[in-house]
């Protein structure tokens, strides 16, 4: 029996393709990849993300649980502003990606990739510090993302808090909409937008309110290329817990000077001995996807030899050109080297690319689509 | 769904239409919306001699690559290069600017064993249930 989300009736109202995401059954897409794509970029999509899971860490030592968890310096993230972060196992991989988010003085919501959740609730829960409570709150609750350049302009019309004052990375409570209720400036897809955490009911009005001011419906699949095209690394594709985080490019989220954390011994060590293989972004100007499992080549001197491997790829709608990240020896991470990837036994060159690929609003927002809302499209939206 | 009646069709869903004396090739309403998002093709060379049933070029949409199959014997004698820059054609207009390539049939009795429209629809709606 796969789970469904409280949206569940509606994405097959909307005439959703359906797919099976670690055991839910989640949208895959509502009318194309692409066009769903598009008005992420341009204008505005809504994004049901219920199938992750909604874990609080509360209690007078939640800071010092989370900082021996996590790899960020947790005591550093201020009320009401939240932290990208990993947990890392002892040999220094990643368990998950997650972000944490300060909603209290000592309490903490962590939203958690969907197939780790038990895995992240046990893990938490065994190396719990002092006086923590750990509580997955997921059952009954949901989580909209509402991305794109419209997203603070539509969204202050429907809720009762700050929204377009909220900066990015803060989370500020929605009083009207119960205990823990709350909305975040983050996302996955690189652009500006925010993630709503809700009781469902809440949730299932709110869905039909963003649909009904012009947003456009985006599954899973618009999702997975909006993120490849803002570099954004997937749990389980592009990282697993046989990856460190300086072998995926997060090093950047890891604080080396806190006395300790779970995985830093492993990271210091591995910091001595160097890496085996690093995270790198690369595209091609024309051509096939690269897709996970395919080859990198490179040349070395004089001859081609194997250096990698792909793990994630896309087309991007917007750059208009085939996109991929995959592990390659670090001697190969420089942008301009020539990568050259194996397609149906074909060969096609590809150049490593600084990360992200797509570095954030150029045009000004349009509403585009094949089912264009009116030009009332802001005054529509329903009062608070 | 748009299954023109002159055309014929194989199972695996190309279409097939015969002119002077070559077979053009694409593929379905039915197959491109099932697709979606088509972003590149690789097309077969022109000279390539191909078996009824052999995987001769591939589409790949946002999620994944599909094989496209020949569905007579012969040599390539076009293709449609507007599809290297364009993929989206065989979205926009599958049965006519969205054509793939054609084949010099070696045996013109390799249509026998294409279907109908009327048999294409049973097995679309067959494959539907």
């Amino acid at each position: 029996m796969m789970h469904k989300t409280a949206l569940h009736e509606r994405h097959r109202a909307l005439g959703a393709k359906m797919t099976d995401f670690h055991g839910w059954e989640m949208p895959l897409y509502y009318t194309g990849i692409l066009e769903e794509h598009a008005a992420v970029r341009q204008a505005l999509g809504v994004f049901d993300i219920s199938h992750m899971g909604q874990v609080l860490v509360t209690g007078a030592d939640a800071v010092r649980t989370l900082n021996h968890v996590m790899v960020s310096d947790i005591s550093q993230v201020g009320k009401h502003r939240a932290c990208y972060t990993l947990m890392l196992n002892d040999t220094g991989g990643i368990i998950d990606d997650l972000i944490v988010y300060r909603i209290g003085e000592a309490d903490y919501l962590v939203i958690v990739n969907c197939g780790n959740r038990t895995i992240d609730v046990e893990w938490l829960t065994a190396h719990r510090q002092g006086e923590t409570a750990i509580t997955d709150i997921s059952q009954g609750r949901s989580i909209l993302a509402v991305q794109g350049p419209l997203s603070s302009r539509v969204l202050e019309h429907m809720i009762d808090a700050k929204v377009a004052g909220l900066g990015r990375f803060e989370i500020a409570p929605i009083r009207t909409m119960g205990p823990d209720a709350c909305l975040a400036r983050t996302g996955y897809t690189g652009g500006d937008g925010f993630e709503l955490f809700l009781p469902d009911h809440h949730a299932k009005r709110l869905w039909e309110s963003i649909l009904a001011s012009g947003a456009k419906p985006i599954g899973l699949g618009a999702r997975d290329t909006l993120r490849v095209e803002a570099g954004l690394r997937l749990y389980g594709t592009d990282m697993d817990a046989t990856t460190s985080p300086f072998e995926a490019g997060l090093d950047w989220t890891v604080a080396m000077n806190k006395p300790a954390f779970i995985g830093k011994e492993a990271l210091v060590r591995q910091r001595q001995q160097g890496l085996a293989k690093r995270l790198v972004g690369f595209e091609l100007s024309q051509g096939p996807v690269p897709r996970t499992g395919m080859e990198l080549l490179a040349d070395v001197g004089g001859a081609t030899r194997r250096v990698g491997i792909v793990t994630s790829g896309t087309f991007s709608p917007i750059l208009k050109r085939p996109l991929g990240m995959g592990y390659v020896e670090p001697v190969f991470t420089a942008p301009g080297t020539v990568l050259t990837v194996i397609v149906r036994h074909q060969r096609y060159h590809g150049t490593v690319v600084k990360l992200p690929f797509w570095k954030g609003e150029s045009a000004p927002p349009t509403l585009t689509g094949s089912n264009p809302p009116t030009k009332e499209f802001l005054s529509h939206a329903p009062p608070r | 769904m748009h299954l023109p009646a002159e055309l014929l069709y194989t199972k695996t869903h190309e279409w097939a239409r015969r002119e002077a004396n070559e077979v053009v090739v694409g593929i379905t309403s039915h197959a491109q919306e099932e697709l979606r998002d088509v972003v590149f093709v690789e097309l077969p060379k022109v000279g390539k001699t191909v078996k009824q049933g052999e995987a001769v070029a591939v589409i790949e949409s946002v999620k994944a690559a599909f094989d496209i199959y020949a569905p007579v014997s012969g040599a390539v004698a076009r293709v449609n290069d507007a599809l290297v820059k364009s993929p989206q054609l065989i979205n926009q207009d599958c049965y006519a600017t969205g054509w793939m390539f054609t084949i010099s049939p070696n045996d013109p009795g390799d249509v026998s064993n294409l279907m109908p429209s009327e048999e294409y629809t049973r097995q679309i709606e067959a494959g539907a249930h």
